[in-house]
């Protein structure tokens, strides 16, 4: 039977699900697969994933998909044009611009958007509150009452506040979006800092005489890595709409820009009488949002820490 | 003869409760001592104590002739003074490989040639080169604890603190970490100081042993004394008809 399996070459399956690894990147790919078999398990996050990877293609190619320009439209022939019209799959709006390609070229600024936030806001979030559960005592204290007046304001009214002193446009509306989107991080942070830094593999760090910040990196900040990754991702729709919402605002990207919040802004003039020009974005916007969320669900169920700790 | 740990009137306080009370224990180089006690009793806690794990409120702890002061220290008292933990399952980071944790303490010291080291830790506590990049769920209890113990003696400590090593661990296991730890010490004349409530493992390890009850060293005595019964305090005879177990007769009187 051994001596089978011992002459019988591995199949990649079994090489990766291996029990006795025998190098590192054999041990990291076989935790990878365990944790994408997991995941794809479960079909509707699958489906999330399918969805963010089709948006971030759509993206890459939107020069190549879209069949005409985003910001020139035909004026004279071809206003309002509805859905299925000749050359227009989704109608073209008050300018004769076809929507579908705004749509298309919209995807990207919803793309910088989403990962702009993300890879500002979850690093701050995760330093200051695993800084703060590890350190303890008055730095504990300043760091989350600091955490806790940005989270006692409305997260909209005070990205409004932001932009509205650092001036309309795409790039303030992150940076807004950011700062009012990393207290939370900071809150998940610290809870799973204060969860394992009494705990023995910790106290063995520190018998080793590794300094704190080491400590707090390399040992503590993996620990808050998964909740992280669910909670971001879980965030990524309501950072969408607040994007979308600033944009309705007029206070996110300025026109000539497709940008999808901004599209529906400028269709709610004639929502009665041309439902297409304001619907056709908030499709859209549900879509993309839709899959961040049922991506989240999928990965709070494979990366879930209390289940791949043991 | 020269001491290696010794604790002078140490007390520890958390808050308002008061785990070590007036502690003093000398530990001679190259001994085995033993710490026993009931549950609550402080001898984790004296052994945290030295270890800078746990604050010490008043007293002095000497480390091999140096005075150590707080809970940070220097490298030099680490690379002296390891320590291997009870809950095998909650002592081990579990994201890290095996190899990543054996790294680590090299890391942080600055030493080289790791490849060779973590190998050679391997082998000595009986785990081949298979184990080296599993994860820590991939591994038993008592290979868990074998880890532990490489990790603690990569550094080429001097004196092992080992709290209750062995009772997370079912009997058979228990046996063979009981032996590697002799056979380590043996090998290169460590210094133990090692916490249990099992007189039956103190009493095999250990050459002397202390007491402990209520944060306070109740009586002080040699392993043999304890074995020929040579008992002083009511305390330590209570705990020794204790550890004795389950009697039938007791039940059938």
């Amino acid at each position: 039977m051994s001596l089978a399996s011992e002459t019988r070459p591995m199949t990649r399956r079994e090489w990766l699900l291996s029990d006795r690894p025998q190098s590192r990147l054999q041990a990291r790919l076989g935790r990878a697969y365990m944790t994408w078999r997991r995941f794809s398990a479960n079909r509707l996050a699958v489906l999330g994933l399918l969805i963010l990877l089709a948006l971030i293609l759509v993206a890459a190619f939107a020069d190549l998909l879209a069949p005409h320009s985003p910001f020139v439209g035909n004026l004279a022939g071809a206003r309002l044009l509805p859905p299925g019209s000749e050359g227009y799959l989704l109608g073209t709006d008050d300018q004769g611009r076809d929507i579908l390609s705004r749509l298309i070229h919209g995807s990207r600024l919803t793309l910088v958007v989403v990962v702009l936030v993300a890879i500002i806001a979850a690093p701050v979030g995760l330093i200051v509150g695993a800084v703060a559960g590890y350190a303890g005592g008055w730095i504990d204290a300043v760091l989350m009452r600091l955490t806790d007046i940005f989270l006692a304001f409305p997260k909209l009214v005070l990205a409004l506040a932001f932009v509205a002193a650092l001036g309309p446009g795409i790039e303030n509306a992150v940076i807004a979006i950011a700062i009012t989107s990393w207290p939370p991080y900071a809150r998940i942070a610290r809870a799973e800092t204060l969860t394992v830094r009494n705990s023995d593999y910790i106290a063995a760090v520190r018998l080793m005489g590794a300094s704190p910040a080491r400590i707090v990196f390399r040992h503590v900040m993996p620990m808050c890595m998964s909740s992280l990754i669910v909670r971001v991702t879980l965030d990524m729709a309501g950072i969408i709409l607040t994007a979308a919402g600033l944009g309705f605002l007029g206070l996110g990207a300025q026109p000539p820009l497709p940008e999808w919040g901004a599209m529906i802004a400028s269709g709610r003039r004639f929502i009665l009488d041309q439902w297409w020009v304001a619907t056709m974005p908030g499709i859209a916007i549900l879509i993309v949002s839709l899959g961040f969320n049922l991506l989240g669900d999928g990965l709070r169920d494979a990366l879930d820490p209390r289940e791949s700790g043991q | 003869m020269t001491q290696a740990v010794a604790v002078e009137n140490l007390s520890v306080v958390f808050d308002d409760f008061k785990a070590l009370d007036d502690v003093s224990v000398e530990v001679a180089s190259s001994e085995s001592f033993g710490l026993v006690g009931e549950s609550g009793s402080g001898k984790s806690t004296l052994l945290r104590a030295i270890a800078g794990l746990a604050p010490a409120t008043e007293g002095t702890i000497r480390v091999g002739g140096r005075e150590v002061k707080g809970t940070r220290r220097d490298k030099a008292f680490y690379r002296a003074v390891q320590m291997v933990f009870q809950d095998p399952y909650g002592s081990l980071h579990p994201r890290q490989t095996v190899d990543r944790q054996l790294m680590e303490p090299l890391a942080v010291h600055g030493i080289g040639d790791g490849e060779r080291r973590i190998l050679k830790a391997l082998d000595e506590v009986g785990l081949g080169s298979g184990f080296r990049f599993r994860y820590p769920h991939q591994l038993s209890g008592g290979q868990r604890q074998r880890i532990a113990i490489a990790r603690a003696l990569i550094l080429e400590p001097s004196i092992l603190l080992l709290d209750e090593p062995t009772s997370a661990l079912d009997a058979s296991v228990q046996a063979e970490v009981l032996n590697l730890l002799e056979q380590v010490r043996r090998d290169r004349k460590l210094t133990f100081i090692m916490v249990s409530h099992d007189l039956g493992v103190v009493t095999h390890m250990c050459d002397r042993l202390a007491v402990m009850q209520g944060g306070r060293v109740v009586e002080r005595l040699s392993s043999a004394d304890l074995v020929a019964g040579r008992i002083a305090e009511d305390y330590t005879r209570s705990l020794m008809v204790a550890s004795g177990g389950f009697r039938r007769e007791a039940q059938t009187a």
